[in-house]
């Protein structure tokens, strides 16, 4: 094992780490100002692969149909808010399970309808198509890297509108006491459509961004969306900070479980053991991390309700 | 009463009119409400009765199912060995898994439950020697002895009916049993049960062992079913439709799991399997979710619940 391979690796993670907080961002101000679980966060993921696809096919150039894709999801998830999501809010978490989780049928349905059942292909930037060579002597997918550059980006923007402008205190006064919040005059209403826009246009830069890496095909949300909880939950739901965190956290541990497990268990077991073990170990790695953080801290590592 | 005999009475008859009609696909079928049935009771045990939002259900389901592959890939298939340690199993991993995640609250609790059945899900897709990600076909059906051929449809049929109606009368015992009271009175003032002195964590931790238990029996039989187990029987989408089966027909009424497993199935059948919508029957997931979204907007209390309202309305 080389140190190579554990910096490629990290690289990965972090790439991974960032696009699952594009998702988490989201859903954690969603379940954190709304109290609502919206299952549907992962299909505007989906919707947001498919709309870049589309765009991309017909303006031939990546980077023009990203903001597009973005706005366009941003929309599907206002239409959805505006007419469907609105009316659950103050229903029970099990109404709000059984509701999201139809949207979820109908959303594949749908985008089966429009794009046929076959994945279809999402190309990269033809700029960033090779592999860069970074100090160090490492070839590194320039693709990947951008995906890095972009998610650090989004984030600080993020960070910066969450904590500097009025919008966002308004969005961290949700998240802490919306009751109170409410009885301030702050609009929740309005303030959640602005919010859940914000979601949406997230899912659609991790879709877009995701799809020439995965495959773009339906029920793509389904698994990163468990993946977003998982990282909402260790880093305690409501807060921007946890979701960073945590996403860093499954990113880093998931992909260097994957790569170094069963690399690590070669040397204990007889071979035959390790490639039993190794991945299933690494898959459930960071659940195990999940059950481990609630265990000591049911709140997740930052508590957004003070 | 009167409408639950009536129930069994349908359950009864209904094979034996599928096989004077000679529609013996439909027997199978209606197995598979059968056991989805019990299934979905058993969650809404935890779901309705403790308010216990468990989000993982699919782990003692699947772990049933998987018990009762795994001795059939291993040569013993008597019904009366795998069926109890299916039984057995899932009413163990019930206890490890309720016994940590009861500890947690809300939200939490429902994550918490996910987390667990999706490490299960993973453990037996990454478990190669018993079919991985493909999944295991079972050699035939369980075999019960006493000249019970299982693999005749309609036999299957009726040992399932009679487990199926004995767990319910189970279920049906357990909810007005004093045991039950305390469990719903958990539910409704969790505090307050606590106060008057009752192990609020021990009653839950119990009630979540005997759902765990009655839904691992479900997934021997769902294992027989289709003669075959896989990963999907864990996976989270399955608890979500088990979940859905329970709030469709009335989170906390009595034939809630069992009306919301019959109407979801039969939706699911009757669209996917109609001919006057042609090639986009393939699409059935679509009319169905809209219907289900329909029922919460308009019926909030599930189906057993708008029935219910309407008598006494």
């Amino acid at each position: 094992m080389s140190t190579i391979l554990l910096l490629e690796q990290t690289l990965n993670g972090v790439q991974f780490g960032l696009m699952l907080f594009l998702l988490a961002a989201g859903l954690t101000l969603v379940f954190g100002i709304m109290d609502m679980i919206n299952l549907a966060h992962g299909s505007l993921y989906m919707i947001g692969a498919y709309l870049m696809a589309s765009i991309a096919g017909v303006t031939g150039s990546f980077w023009v149909a990203l903001p597009l894709a973005l706005v366009a999801t941003a929309l599907v998830g206002v239409a959805l808010e505006v007419t469907i999501l609105r009316r659950l809010y103050e229903r029970d978490h099990m109404t709000q399970v059984l509701a999201t989780f139809a949207l979820i049928l109908i959303a594949n349905e749908v985008v089966r309808l429009i794009w046929g059942s076959q994945p279809i292909m999402l190309n990269g930037p033809a700029g960033l198509a090779g592999p860069v060579e970074l100090p160090g002597g490492i070839q590194y997918a320039s693709y990947r890297l951008a995906i890095i550059g972009v998610g650090l980006l989004v984030a600080v923007l993020l960070y910066l509108l969450v904590t500097k402008t009025r919008v966002g205190m308004l969005v961290r006064a949700g998240a802490s006491n919306r009751e109170m919040a409410v009885a301030m005059g702050v609009d929740i209403r309005r303030l959640f459509t602005a919010v859940f826009a914000i979601g949406a246009a997230l899912c659609g830069l991790a879709g877009a961004m995701l799809g020439p890496i995965l495959a773009v095909q339906v029920g793509m949300g389904e698994n990163i969306l468990i993946l977003a909880f998982v990282v909402i939950v260790i880093g305690g739901i409501g807060s921007i900070r946890g979701a960073f965190v945590g996403a860093l956290l499954v990113g880093l541990v998931d992909t260097m479980g994957r790569a170094l497990l069963p690399l690590f268990f070669a040397t204990l077991f007889p071979p035959m053991v390790a490639s039993n073990l190794g991945p299933s170990l690494s898959a459930i790695l960071i659940y195990v991390l999940m059950a481990t953080v609630l265990f000591f801290r049911p709140q997740g590592l930052f508590p957004a309700r003070g | 009463m009167k409408a639950a005999l009536a129930l069994l009475a349908a359950a009864c008859v209904f094979p034996l009119a599928m096989h004077g009609l000679d529609q013996h696909f439909y027997i199978g079928f209606g197995a598979r409400v059968l056991i989805y049935a019990m299934a979905a009771a058993s969650l809404n045990l935890v779901l309705g009765y403790g308010g216990m939002v468990s989000f993982g259900h699919a782990a003692f389901f699947g772990a049933g199912a998987y018990v009762t592959g795994i001795l059939a890939a291993e040569g013993l298939r008597s019904a009366w060995i795998a069926w109890p340690a299916a039984v057995a199993v899932a009413a163990l991993a019930a206890l490890v898994i309720g016994a940590i995640s009861l500890r947690t609250r809300g939200v939490y609790f429902i994550m918490i439950t996910l987390a667990f059945a999706q490490m299960m899900y993973y453990v037996f897709v990454s478990l190669k020697a018993y079919g991985g990600d493909d999944g295991l076909s079972l050699p035939g059906r369980s075999t019960l002895g006493f000249g019970l051929e299982l693999k005749n449809p309609l036999t299957w049929y009726y040992v399932v009916l009679v487990l199926v109606v004995a767990s319910l009368y189970l279920l049906h015992r357990i909810v007005h049993s004093r045991f039950g009271r305390v469990i719903q009175a958990i539910r409704e003032n969790e505090t307050r049960a606590e106060a008057i002195g009752y192990p609020v964590y021990r009653y839950k931790l119990a009630c979540f062992v005997v759902s765990g238990a009655i839904a691992g029996l479900a997934g021997a039989l769902i294992a027989n079913q289709s003669s075959y187990v896989g990963p999907g029987l864990l996976h989270w989408v399955q608890s979500g439709t088990l979940m859905i089966m329970v709030i469709l027909g009335g989170v906390g009424r009595f034939w809630g799991g069992p009306i919301g497993a019959l109407v979801l199935l039969t939706l699911e059948e009757t669209i996917s399997g109609s001919d006057w919508l042609g090639p986009y029957a393939l699409h059935w997931q679509l009319p169905v979710g809209v219907i289900l979204l329909a029922i919460v907007l308009y019926a909030p209390q599930g189906i057993a619940g708008a029935i219910r309202k309407r008598r006494h309305a």
